[in-house]
């Protein structure tokens, strides 16, 4: 990390963890003692962080109690100054000083939170290690669901549930989006966490540096079910981790769409689960809420905007764009009394579309979040 | 510090001894304009809320399949012309005329009344067509925007209406005054605020 | 989540049998709450207090007794909110080892989701525009606020939401969703039941009366301040109730604005913050962070406000910096607008925009820190007397340091993303909200109540509260920093991993100890109102303070001032003894006041009503209540007779029995 000169991170490493050193050995501080290097890096900021305002913090603690000691009223003998109210050099102190700490971590907070955006492919395998040229990382797939969690490997072709294997020292690409409510995939010990969203994808870079068990959860309340969402995370030897794929590979589970849409449905504390042959195109039709055969994808359906929508004849086609809105579909199709009118004259906008030409298969879909935080999912570019 | 002054002095200096009633109302006007700030929050939401959905048309009609650009025209003209006659009443209250005001805050009445039902039914002719505003993020934000809108002219004829029954029976009192002058603050409020829907949903839709 | 089968009927809307919870515990409190209530009712009508309370509190448009008002409405949503918190912490302390501890995902699910609700909108915010309300129009020597009549209807408005809150214990179910309600959980398909909507409507219906009440303030202290007060010579507590109103305006239309749009999607349908048809639910998050972080500075900037009155007036000493203060406030007031995406840094904003935030979030801490200096150095070359409010403020000094140092590792986006949500988050924003608001809230209790009520608070209970509640306080939130390092996430009601129970069980225990700070707290206001005449202050200016409250008498009397006081310097009250001012004692004169009235108690009880039919789909009596609420509002324009004159001989009368004490004082001191 650049921003970090080592003579500070020593100092810091001096002043904060051998104090905490004692604390550490008794439990598991698994944010200050991670085992991938993201969450190292990010560990080292809440120090160094820590540290810098202790600079501050400290003087201002010791001054608190010694002033009410010295100046309490029984004291006669400290100087009493009624009218003592002002002094510009003080006041340039107390605000420069502050100035300084903010204007340093603020520097820090420029360059970290660059260098360590979860969108950034990973330049190393640890802080010994720069990743050799042409590492292809590994590929995962995340899937929140009520309430569990869908891995797909699809270099592996396989998938799991509340089942995450990831080979060490190897880069590992996270492509999240949930099937109904927000949640925010979080493994402690291999990086930060990220939000996990329906009709979005997000993405997180990591790489974890250490064999062993890891608690893995949903960080962002989503239901009835959030206590219970957490999987284990292991990290195998890249050995390990292909036979474990190759065990997977020879079960007799697959999952298509409709394994998928069963796997869905709200359940709680789900075991975990294998499946051997996996769609391909299932992960995109999660992001894009379109697993259900009849419905339109989103990034069909923000192309079709981006042209101007259908104009008139689109004006009643909704039952290929419902998803959730109405309620899960699974579960009530349509609540009594909230039938739109308009659903018998549902018009099929592939079908318009196929008049125009077929449509274009739009790139998957970025979270507009990305350019700007104020906005929908932003239209795709088509091509 | 005050040695050479008579307590009697020096009291007079630190209260007020003389004190009269103070007008009543004085923080009227600034309090409305503070409440028509926070009213244009509101809207300014409703704004970003188009602002960022206006092109999610979720594969439905976009804004130049829907929009009667000559008819919103003549409903900005009803809602500009009913400006300047609350105006005209403003100038005839300054003036002391109660029938005039009173005339002119019926024709100001009467624009608003039309504003509305040009309004009505220009929605009842989208949603007739299937344009609801569950049909899209689009149809949401703009039947949400230009509606909060339309309830702000309905709730400003209500207390029009209102406000002519009081000047009738207590003639151009200077609660009425302070009263007609809140409105007309709002009133043209709602014009200011018009003229940015028209602007930003109708025109720029046309154009998008 | 399943929905029910959707009933309804004309009459009762989706009201029906199920909506009486069957939880033991939620019967038990149920039970309880009635017994109670009953038991109230019945003593006010046995002592015949109705009248008393309806002409003298509830009609009552002074600013003092509504202040009062609100006080007593956050102390009662208090003991509920801080219900809510035991609650939690005990089934944290024991769902381990596959116990599911005794609360249920909706019971639980509910608890945490109304502790956030209560303790925001109806703790801390009353309790902040209780101080505001009470303190303001005494501080800049006015009568009253700006709009009297709509000071009462605000008051209203908050308590009907609160009751609203109330109603969803007993009848039906209160949110399951965290307490900003993020969609999609929060929409139709994930929350299909009243819960969501009783959080829309109790909010909708207090933000009404807190966005008006912003709007009186800040007229009253534009408009109304006493002749020579200049800005630069308001007391500090009003310069910071000014930005807070500022704020409260600039802010509460937005939240709001985003309500109606959730209850939209909710009600009508609309795409706003729907998966589907093009809805954005990342743009909820965005607008009510937009409100949410204005909010936090709503609550803590008067009470920055009422530490720097405590710590100039227990230092004997005028406030070091005092210009430096007011712009530290004001900055503070303009940044908070530019802060509001760190709390989703994890929503996949780009690098350049998260840094942005972050930034501008570290930089609020410069003219915070700089007020931190300021009553530091306000203590410095004093003679500090550590009375009740002082100790409080030294408590609050030493506590609210660290949250503030958490929270600005929190504004660092790659170490938010390892301690976002987690119990680190939680530790940091109790630091401050408790550090802050909380400890802020009772020291100006201590120090102003002597003003309110002519006696002072005893201290021996108030010492036992103090300490139960600073060391319970670190008991319990420790161990959730700690745990916040070993990624123990937010709002989970069961864990799988047995090392963490030791932690929460101490946390359990702090909560135990705060909870006896409370119960310390009410004996030493019981002890205090029983022993009140030995207690009692009569020169209305028991601390030696230094602002023109306390030039009045104690309680002041209804007209607060009979003369107008005329400032010319800061600290006028000090400026006053310093000249050594004579009280005018005589050519009074008759004091125009505004009149009581019904009307507020009256509008606010239909918007109840109103709200409640709304939540459970009785549209026949949503729209008959609406109606009337029209009709009411209208007709309460039609009445022109608000003001009185209270007459000169009465306000001498008042006057004579001041001068009588104050000699009496005068007598006994020589």
């Amino acid at each position: 990390m650049p921003a970090i000169p080592p003579s500070l991170w020593r100092l810091a490493r001096g002043a904060v963890v051998l104090p905490l050193a004692a604390l550490l050995s008794g439990c598991d501080w698994v944010v200050l003692n991670p085992s991938g290097d993201i969450a190292q890096q990010q560990a080292h900021l809440v120090i160094v962080a820590t540290a810098l305002m202790l600079l501050i913090i400290v003087p201002v603690m010791v001054l608190t109690v010694a002033f009410a000691w010295r100046y309490r009223s029984s004291n006669t003998a400290a100087t009493y100054a009624p009218e003592w109210h002002h002094s510009t050099k003080l006041e340039l102190v107390i605000w420069s000083a502050p100035l300084m700490i903010i204007i340093a971590l603020g520097s820090i907070t420029w360059v970290t939170t660059h260098t360590l955006d979860p969108y950034r492919p990973l330049s190393r395998i640890d802080a010994a290690r720069p990743l050799p040229a042409g590492t292809k990382p590994l590929e995962v797939q995340v899937v929140a669901l009520d309430w569990k969690w869908l891995f797909i490997y699809p270099e592996q072709k396989i998938a799991t549930v509340n089942d995450l294997v990831l080979p060490v020292d190897r880069p590992v690409q996270f492509r999240l989006t949930a099937s109904s409510v927000m949640n925010s995939f979080y493994v402690p010990a291999l990086a930060g966490q990220i939000y996990a969203m329906p009709g979005m994808e997000t993405k997180l870079h990591a790489v974890l540096n250490r064999t062993g068990a890891f608690q893995g959860f949903s960080a962002q309340y989503s239901g009835a079910g959030f206590s219970k969402m957490r999987f284990v995370t292991r990290g195998v030897s890249a050995d390990d981790f292909d036979a474990w794929a190759a065990g997977i590979r020879k079960g007799a589970d697959a999952l298509d769409r409709t394994a998928y849409l069963k796997l869905e449905q709200p359940s709680e504390k789900e075991p975990v689960r294998h499946f051997a042959n996996v769609d391909p195109a299932l992960f995109d039709a999660a992001v894009n809420l379109c697993v259900r055969p009849g419905k339109m994808c989103v990034n069909q359906m923000m192309a079709i905007d981006a042209e101007g929508g259908t104009g008139r004849a689109g004006q009643f086609n909704l039952a290929a764009l419902t998803y959730d809105k109405f309620g899960r579909e699974q579960v009530v199709p349509v609540l009594p009394g909230r039938q739109p009118s308009g659903a018998q004259l549902f018009v099929n906008a592939n079908a318009y579309c196929a008049g125009k030409g077929p449509l274009k298969e739009a790139p998957p879909q970025q979270p507009a979040s990305r350019t700007l935080s104020l906005a929908a999912p932003a239209s795709s570019p088509v091509s | 510090m005050s040695h050479s002054v008579s307590p009697a002095t020096l009291t007079g200096r630190y209260y007020d001894l003389h004190e009269h009633d103070h007008p009543e109302g004085g923080s009227t006007m600034l309090g409305f304009w503070i409440y028509l700030m926070s009213d244009c929050l509101i809207f300014a939401m409703l704004f970003a809320a188009f602002g960022v959905l206006g092109g999610n048309l979720a594969a439905g009609p976009g804004p130049k399949d829907l929009f009667d650009l000559p008819l919103v025209a003549l409903n900005t003209s009803m809602l500009l012309f009913s400006s300047i006659t609350y105006g005209f009443a403003m100038l005839a209250m300054q003036r002391g005329q109660k029938g005039q005001t009173q005339l002119w805050l019926l024709i100001t009445g009467l624009f608003g009344a039309a504003f509305l039902g040009i309004e009505l039914y220009e929605f009842s002719h989208l949603i007739h067509e299937g344009a609801t505003p569950q049909r899209s993020a689009f149809l949401s934000s703009f039947f949400t925007l230009v509606g909060t809108h339309g309830l702000h002219v309905t709730f400003g004829l209500v207390w029009l209406t209102v406000l002519m029954v009081q000047v009738g029976q207590r003639g151009l009192i200077a609660a009425n005054k302070r009263r007609l002058m809140c409105l007309s603050l709002f009133w043209h409020f709602l014009d200011v605020v018009w003229i940015g829907v028209f602007t930003f949903v109708y025109l720029m839709g046309m154009l998008r | 989540m399943t929905p029910a089968e959707p009933h309804w009927s004309f009459l009762l809307g989706r009201l029906g049998p199920d909506a009486i919870p069957t939880e033991p515990i939620v019967l038990a409190t149920f039970a309880v709450v009635a017994l109670g209530g009953v038991a109230l009712l019945a003593a006010l009508t046995y002592f015949r207090l109705w009248g008393y309370l309806w002409k003298e509190w509830f009609t009552s448009v002074d600013h003092k007794k509504i202040g009062i008002m609100y006080m007593v409405l956050g102390l009662v949503m208090f003991l509920r909110g801080f219900a809510d918190a035991l609650m939690m912490r005990i089934q944290q302390a024991i769902a381990f080892n596959g116990s599911e501890g005794y609360l249920n995902a909706h019971h639980y699910d509910q608890i945490f989701t109304a502790h956030g609700v209560i303790m925001i909108f109806f703790v801390a915010m009353p309790f902040v525009t209780g101080l505001m309300n009470y303190v303001v129009p005494l501080q800049i020597g006015a009568r009253d606020v700006s709009f009297p009549f709509l000071n009462n209807f605000s008051f209203w408005m908050t308590t009907s939401g609160a009751a609203l809150v109330m109603a969803s214990l007993f009848v039906g179910e209160f949110a399951q969703t965290g307490w900003l309600a993020y969609p999609p959980l929060s929409g139709l398909a994930y929350s299909p039941n009243v819960g969501v909507d009783y959080y829309i409507w109790s909010l909708q219906i207090a933000g009404v009366g807190t966005t008006l009440s912003g709007i009186n303030l800040i007229a009253t202290i534009v408009k109304m301040r006493a002749p020579g007060m200049t800005m630069m010579r308001m007391p500090v507590f009003t310069w910071t109730s000014l930005c807070t109103n500022v704020l409260i305006v600039a802010s509460f239309p937005v939240l709001t604005a985003v309500l109606v749009l959730l209850s939209l999607d909710r009600y009508v349908g609309t795409n706003f913050f729907t998966n589907d048809f093009g809805g954005s639910p990342m743009m909820y998050v965005n607008l009510i962070w937009i409100w949410g972080h204005p909010e936090v500075y709503i609550l803590i900037l008067p009470i920055f406000g009422v530490f720097s009155e405590i710590t100039s007036t227990f230092s004997g000493k005028r406030l070091f910096g005092y210009s430096s203060m007011v712009y530290a406030t004001v900055v503070i007031t303009i940044l908070s607008y530019l802060v509001w995406l760190h709390h989703f840094f994890t929503m996949g904003s780009g690098a350049s925009v998260n840094s942005f935030f972050g930034i501008t979030t570290m930089v609020i801490s410069i003219p915070t820190g700089a007020k931190m200096f300021n009553w530091l150095f306000t203590m410095y070359r004093a003679r500090i007397r550590f009375d009740l409010p002082m100790m409080w403020t030294m408590a609050f000094m030493l506590t609210f340091v660290i949250g503030g140092m958490t929270g600005v590792m929190l504004a660092v986006p790659p170490a938010d993303f390892v301690l976002h949500n987690s119990l680190f988050l939680i530790a940091h924003f109790h630091n401050v909200i408790i550090g802050g608001v909380v400890f802020g809230v009772f020291a100006a209790i201590n120090y102003w109540w002597p003003k309110a009520f002519g006696f002072r608070l005893e201290p021996f209970w108030g010492k036992v509260s103090f300490w139960c509640w600073v060391v319970g306080f670190w008991m319990a939130f420790t161990p959730l920093y700690v745990m916040g390092l070993m990624g123990v996430t937010r709002r989970m009601r069961v864990f799988d991993d047995p090392s963490l129970q030791i932690w929460f069980q101490i946390a359990a225990a702090g909560a135990f100890l705060i909870a006896l700070g409370i119960v310390a707290m009410l004996i030493q206001y019981t002890v205090s109102i029983l022993r009140r005449d030995e207690l009692r202050d009569e020169t209305g200016d028991p601390w030696n303070a230094r602002t023109l409250e306390w030039s009045t008498s104690s309680p002041p009397p209804a007209y607060n001032f009979a003369f107008t006081p005329i400032v010319h310097d800061l600290d006028a009250w000090e400026d006053m003894k310093r000249a050594g001012v004579a009280r005018p004692v005589e050519g009074f004169r008759p004091i125009h006041m505004p009149k009581n009235t019904g009307a507020g108690v009256i509008l606010a009880g239909i918007s109840a009503v109103c709200g409640f039919a709304l939540i459970w789909h009785i549209w026949w009596l949503a729209v008959a209540s609406f109606g009337a609420l029209l009709i009411t509002a209208i007709a309460h324009t039609f009445n022109y007779r608000r003001d009185f004159h209270i007459p000169a001989e009465t306000v001498a009368e008042t006057e004579a029995t001041r001068t009588r004490q104050l000699a009496a004082l005068e007598g006994a001191a020589a």
